[in-house]
């Protein structure tokens, strides 16, 4: 957020100003900098989960159970954030929530990204029919809300981590399909495009050296905002039961165990989770935010 | 128009016809419903007899068609828990859900029109960055916590609001206001950016030094331009919105098409699952539809496209 200098929109137009190098314009933003922070932090916690949890985020222990966190009377020492309905060690539940979280996050992310690329570009490059049928299917999946898909399809197929991950990125590619095609299509008409295709290059080639380098900011400002909504889908549909099975730690999991002693008053089972998945999302939205400022000035935000 | 509107129901009911075969093929090749029917005490003869009886015997093309056929006639199968006819189960709890989709779109749009232009209107000034901030959380907020935490605060502390079930108004606030929250949020942000791009345009300029009264060259000049696309945005959320309202029924107790369909699949329903998909792939072309033609009143462009 370019706050403070900001030109009202109708006075006259500063001069551009030099581009910063990535690691300044990082540090000019209080913002993305925290936001840097978090989200090195979480990829920290989920890549050492099993190495840096207290406990067994899945053993459980009757005898010890709803114990509070460090905060409240009644703790139970080396359970910082206590224990839930099973015992279960909650700060180690989270450890291995952000790990799946994040799993399934990044590689959604990357399944739908490089479906939505290739797709893009077939569509765009070849054009006729393929174009057509392609793009048919794209505003067929961005009408279908996700949500939806993954009641019909885990209530036939049940659940699993890997077809969760295959299922977010086999209905998740549009967007970048659609992005793909519209700078293939203006690229294509370009000098050098078509200045290398009447030299003989193959389509490959053409694809590769000219277009795939053109279409890399966009698809990486579209990942950067999916991200963040993808791992939030993870978590809904593990709350609903829908998403990962019920022995594999997630935090959507966490927050639905907790949602059943809310009324009972143990309220940190369900918010803690909660809270700890929102600071990641936050921390993700605001250096995707950063990403998009730094690589697309002209947008306006 | 009309034939734009022609070509446009045509391909509704390619896509409706595309959605019901899909999901026919989903279910055929996801389970036998008649082990599910039986459970493990059928014998071979059970087994057989049922499989005829259901007409499940047939090839799979002739299935579809007399699926298709059945459907036409509202007959969508009998739903296997509760033994009433699916449709009927189904079609009960619409209202609800609508009820629910319909007064958090109604608080995302009154409350995101008039935010969205206060932050844009004060660029990088206090509430600018206040509304910016609150959108980001709430679109980072995962939204049935956010339900859950509705319930802590004004249910359980404050016993403000009632938490579950369907009744007046004040059972509608806390469900709506949290399905609300993440689209309220990516509203606002919508609002805010579609203002600053037309204020920065130059017949808002010419508004400006013709002196007219900064109030009108807001509301009047630049507002109206904003709201066109914002609209068309806003209609296709309704769909999300409806995919929301599962989870958020679930949170509330609420008694709509959420509740029914997490049961359905709990319990293997497969007649009511087939249902809930039909109705609403049909809720969703009719929204589609209504945003497409709107949007081609307002923009006379999309119509020859």
């Amino acid at each position: 957020m370019a706050q403070g200098t900001a030109l009202q929109p109708y006075e006259a137009e500063a001069p551009p100003a030099p581009r910063p190098t990535p690691a300044r314009a990082l540090a000019a933003r209080g913002d993305a900098l925290a936001g840097a922070a978090v989200l090195l932090a979480a990829c920290f916690v989920a890549l050492l989960a099993p190495w840096i949890s207290p406990h067994d985020p899945i053993g459980q222990n009757l005898r010890s159970a709803l114990r509070p966190p460090f905060f409240l009377p009644g703790t139970l020492p080396g359970f910082l954030l206590g224990t839930d309905g099973l015992g279960r060690d909650v700060l180690s539940y989270i450890f291995h929530g952000f790990r799946i979280s994040l799993a399934v996050g990044l590689s959604a992310v990357a399944i739908s990204s490089v479906l939505g690329v290739a797709l893009g570009v077939w569509a765009g490059y070849r054009g006729g029919r393929a174009d057509t049928l392609i793009m048919r299917l794209a505003d067929f999946q961005l009408t279908l809300p996700t949500v939806l898909v993954a009641l019909a399809v885990i209530a036939l197929f049940g659940s699993g981590v890997g077809k969760l991950i295959l299922l977010i990125g086999l209905t998740h590619w549009a967007v970048y399909a659609r992005t793909v095609r519209g700078s293939v299509l203006a690229i294509r008409e370009r000098e050098f495009v078509e200045s290398a295709r009447a030299l003989g290059a193959p389509a490959w080639t053409v694809i590769r050296r000219h277009v795939l380098p053109n279409v890399m900011t966009p698809i990486l400002i579209i990942a950067a905002v999916e991200l963040p909504r993808v791992m939030l889908l993870e978590s809904t549909l593990s709350f609903l039961g829908l998403g990962v099975p019920p022995t594999v730690p997630s935090l959507g999991g966490a927050i639905a165990h907790g949602y059943g002693y809310l009324l009972s008053g143990y309220w940190w089972l369900t918010v803690l989770p909660g809270l700890a998945l929102m600071v990641v999302v936050i921390a993700i939205n605001v250096m995707g935010d950063w990403l998009r400022d730094l690589l697309d000035p002209r947008m306006v935000r | 128009m009309p034939t734009f509107l022609l070509k446009r129901l045509l391909q509704s009911l390619a896509v409706f016809l595309g959605v019901s075969l899909v999901i026919f093929l989903m279910l055929r090749t996801a389970g036998d419903p008649v082990q599910i029917l039986l459970g493990e005490e059928g014998t071979q003869h059970d087994v057989a007899r049922l499989r005829e009886a259901l007409g499940l015997d047939r090839s799979l093309p002739v299935q579809y068609v007399l699926f298709l056929r059945n459907a036409l006639r509202g007959d969508l199968g009998v739903s296997y828990h509760h033994g009433v006819p699916a449709m009927e189960l189904v079609l009960e709890r619409v209202p609800a859900t609508l009820e629910l989709a319909g007064a958090a779109m109604l608080i995302a749009v009154v409350l995101a029109i008039p935010l969205g232009v206060i932050a844009a209107n004060g660029r990088g000034g206090f509430w600018d960055r206040f509304f910016l901030s609150g959108s980001l959380v709430g679109i980072s907020a995962p939204p049935f916590w956010v339900g859950i935490v509705c319930i802590l605060v004004f249910g359980v502390v404050f016993r403000w609001l009632p938490t579950s079930g369907r009744g007046g108004w004040e059972h509608l606030i806390l469900p709506a206001g949290s399905l609300a929250l993440y689209r309220l949020a990516l509203f606002i942000r919508l609002v805010r950016s579609g203002m600053l791009d037309v204020l920065g345009q130059d017949y808002v300029r010419t508004a400006r030094s013709k002196g007219l009264a900064e109030r009108v060259v807001v509301f009047k000049h630049a507002l109206k331009n904003t709201l066109i696309p914002f609209i068309t945005i806003a209609g296709l959320q309704m769909g999300s919105l409806l995919a929301g309202a599962v989870v958020t029924e679930r949170v509330f107790a609420w008694p709509g098409m959420g509740r029914l369909i997490l049961d359905s699949i709990q319990k293997l329903d497969y007649p009511v699952v087939m249902c809930w998909a039909l109705v609403t792939a049909a809720i969703f072309i009719l929204i589609n539809l209504a945003v497409d033609v709107s949007y081609s009143f307002v923009d006379p462009r999309v119509r020859s496209g």
